[in-house]
């Protein structure tokens, strides 16, 4: 029999049944809903998070202090509690942080792979004072590294000479806006100035040598801007030991790698490096990484999760496809004399089997279409409140409705069979 | 010719089992083309069982059947079904319309199985609708005809693939004297302009009267054959005078 009439006649027994068709595709409703909402939202965040990551450069290696994952050994067991730390294992203090001797031995050993180190070192807050005219900056010691990952735009002046760098000379970049206030925004005037900075009372002279363009930025919403901004104020992380006296020490820095270096291996080999250093401290441990490792590892997990709400919204489609079935077996048996009327009529075995499989399945892609359409509703509400841009997958959506359907058919079968299999005498007499 | 040809049928049910039970003990009987007979039997005579036979819906356990030149015996289920599709048109005591499925759309339902396209489909099936003066309720849903006008939707449907036998089943058992009386008109039309060869089967003396020839079942054999070609016409103005004396007035 046609397909069309067979649509038709499902449709219309669909309709004169509203309320239990609705009540049947529920099930069919909420397993697509959630599948279609959880791919959005899954693959919006995927997306979304892998390309910031990428966007922070993929190739670097990152270096970072971390707490010991085996401290479980120091803990020490009263009879049978558990009380962690109890040996004094600390959490992570300055202390352990890398040294520049450890930087310094890492270059050398892998000269070959690192192009440049970007460590930011923060010093705090600091104030400059010409003739009255104040303006406020963040202090931070940096490698040249540092002008590789952020490009700054100058203005006037040059980036800090290898020299500045490796003896830590007084020289300093700082913006245009603390140009414009200490010296009516005249850079070539700036150039080459002694400015005294002054951090925690104590006062650092330094030469101005570049002028950066400041960029404004929205924080919180709000748009950051004026004169009298805080802005960074950068020195040679040399010069940091002028206004901190002792050792600096790093927790972390990002390691630009030259053309061609395989930076998953480096990292590998970086990690190794480090650790006779760390032996003997109970406290901390250096792990490196990379972006492209953190990407994969964060998309994995991802679609892991992801994975796993679909199989358990996999079950509610099954659950579903049960109801389907259920109701099904209750359209066979109601409609008994009907099927009995068209075997009587002419209608071969294959003839009701079919009608019966095409009206399960339009139950189910019926179902399925409102579940996709909710689905792709709640999943741009859900990435939306997440602050996301929402992605809904086509192939997620198709692969939906075909699952749906194929749900119709296999639930579907069954009943369809058992009224195709009537015997046309009973099915003619049955009250 | 014979339209139908029954020889020594009998039919078995829970062959093989303590409990088997012979219903049919070898019925023989032809019916010719273009005639109006009927079958008539108490409950329990098995004129249900030899309407299955007749009607295809059943395969007797053994004898032969030749309907219009087909040996049914050696058809299989999907033979069977294309056999009751082209070669007989049902009509049943209770209507049996399809419901929420509108009367037009009924009488298509055995083109449609036939595989007649859809305009041709519609086409004959409007045709047939005005055969039985209904071709005003196209539209309407069984629910909302009456048991009369079901009927003859019923009928219309049964002359859809212009079937070799109409196998009519009680068909007048639902329905009060009047309406079975317009519907026994039906068949005495559809039997003299178009020819139909018509079975009735029925356990009223008044409605076989009307018919060429009454066949008697009791206990699974055919008891009496009574030629009544003479009386049948006469029979049909009898009743019809009755039934419009005893029912003026009555609903349909």
């Amino acid at each position: 029999m046609l397909l069309l009439e067979n649509i038709t006649l499902a449709i219309n027994s669909l309709l004169s049944n509203k309320m239990r068709a609705l009540l049947t595709m529920l099930g069919i409703i909420i397993g697509i809903g959630s599948v279609i909402a959880i791919i959005t939202v899954g693959d919006s965040l995927t997306l979304s998070v892998s390309e910031n990551m990428q966007a922070m450069g993929a190739n670097d290696v990152y270096v970072m202090i971390k707490e010991k994952n085996d401290k479980e050994e120091d803990m020490t067991s009263i009879d049978g509690i558990k009380f962690g730390n109890i040996s004094g294992a600390k959490e992570i203090t300055e202390d352990d942080y890398l040294t520049d001797e450890m930087i310094k031995e890492m270059c050398e050993r892998f000269e070959d792979k690192i192009y440049a180190i970007n460590i930011q070192h923060s010093i705090g807050t600091g104030k400059v004072d010409i003739n009255n005219n104040v303006s406020n900056v963040n202090i931070y010691g940096v490698t040249p590294g540092y002008f590789i990952t952020n490009e700054l735009t100058f203005l006037g002046g040059h980036m800090f000479s290898l020299n500045d760098f490796n003896d830590g000379k007084n020289t300093t970049i700082v913006s245009d806006r603390l140009v414009n206030n200490l010296f009516d925004g005249n850079i070539q005037k700036a150039l080459g100035k002694e400015i005294e900075v002054n951090n925690n009372n104590q006062i650092v002279k330094l030469t101005i040598v570049g002028v950066y363009e400041y960029q404004e930025n929205y924080m919180m919403g709000m748009m950051v801007s004026g004169n009298n901004v805080t802005t960074d104020l950068y020195i040679p992380l040399k010069t940091s030991s002028s206004f901190e006296h002792g050792e600096i020490k790093h927790p972390y820095m990002q390691i630009i790698t030259k053309v061609g270096t395989n930076s998953d291996d480096l990292s590998s080999r970086l990690q190794d490096f480090f650790k006779p250093y760390y032996k003997t401290n109970r406290n901390a441990d250096v792990t490196a990484f990379t972006m492209g490792s953190m990407v994969s590892m964060l998309t994995e997990m991802l679609s892991t999760i992801t994975l796993a709400i679909s199989i358990v919204a996999g079950i509610a489609l099954i659950v579903g496809g049960i109801g389907v079935m259920n109701i099904m077996l209750v359209s066979v048996t109601e409609r008994t004399r009907e099927i009995g009327t068209r075997k009587a009529l002419g209608a071969k075995n294959s003839s009701i089997r079919t009608q019966f499989i095409v009206e399960a399945m339009i139950i189910c892609l019926i179902g399925g279409i409102i579940g996709v359409i909710l689905g792709i509703v709640g999943g741009i509400i859900a990435s939306n409140l997440l602050g996301y841009p929402a992605k809904p997958s086509i192939p997620g959506i198709i692969i939906s409705l075909v699952f749906s359907m194929s749900i119709g058919v296999f639930f579907g079968y069954y009943p369809a069979n058992k009224a195709a299999k009537m015997n046309p005498i009973d099915a003619l007499r049955y009250e | 010719m014979s339209i139908i040809k029954l020889d020594n049928i009998v039919k078995k049910f829970y062959i093989g089992e303590p409990n088997e039970l012979e219903i049919l003990h070898g019925i023989s009987l032809e019916v010719e083309e273009g005639e109006f007979v009927s079958i008539v039997g108490p409950s329990g005579s098995g004129k249900s069982t030899l309407m299955n036979m007749i009607g295809v819906l059943d395969r007797p356990t053994s004898g032969e059947y030749i309907l219009d030149g087909i040996n049914v015996g050696e058809a299989d289920d999907s033979e069977l079904s294309e056999i009751r599709n082209q070669k007989i048109g049902f009509v049943f005591q209770t209507y049996n319309l399809i419901p929420k499925t509108n009367a037009l759309k009924n009488i298509e339902l055995p083109m449609l199985y036939a595989g007649i396209e859809r305009s041709k489909r519609i086409k004959r099936a409007r045709e047939l609708l005005d055969l039985v003066e209904m071709g005003d309720r196209d539209k309407h849903l069984p629910e909302e005809l009456s048991g009369g006008q079901k009927q003859r939707v019923a009928i219309a449907r049964a002359m859809a693939n212009d079937p070799a036998i109409i196998l009519a089943d009680e068909p007048t058992g639902a329905l009060d004297s009047k309406t079975g009386r317009l519907v026994m008109d039906l068949f005495h039309k559809l039997n003299k302009e178009k020819n139909k060869t018509i079975v009735l089967i029925t356990h009223s003396i008044e409605l076989a009267s009307e018919t060429d020839r009454i066949i008697s079942i009791r206990d699974g054999n055919i008891i009496d054959v009574t030629d009544n070609t003479k009386n049948r016409d006469e029979n049909i103005k009898k009743n019809s005078q009755f039934n419009t004396n005893n029912t003026e007035g009555g609903n349909e």
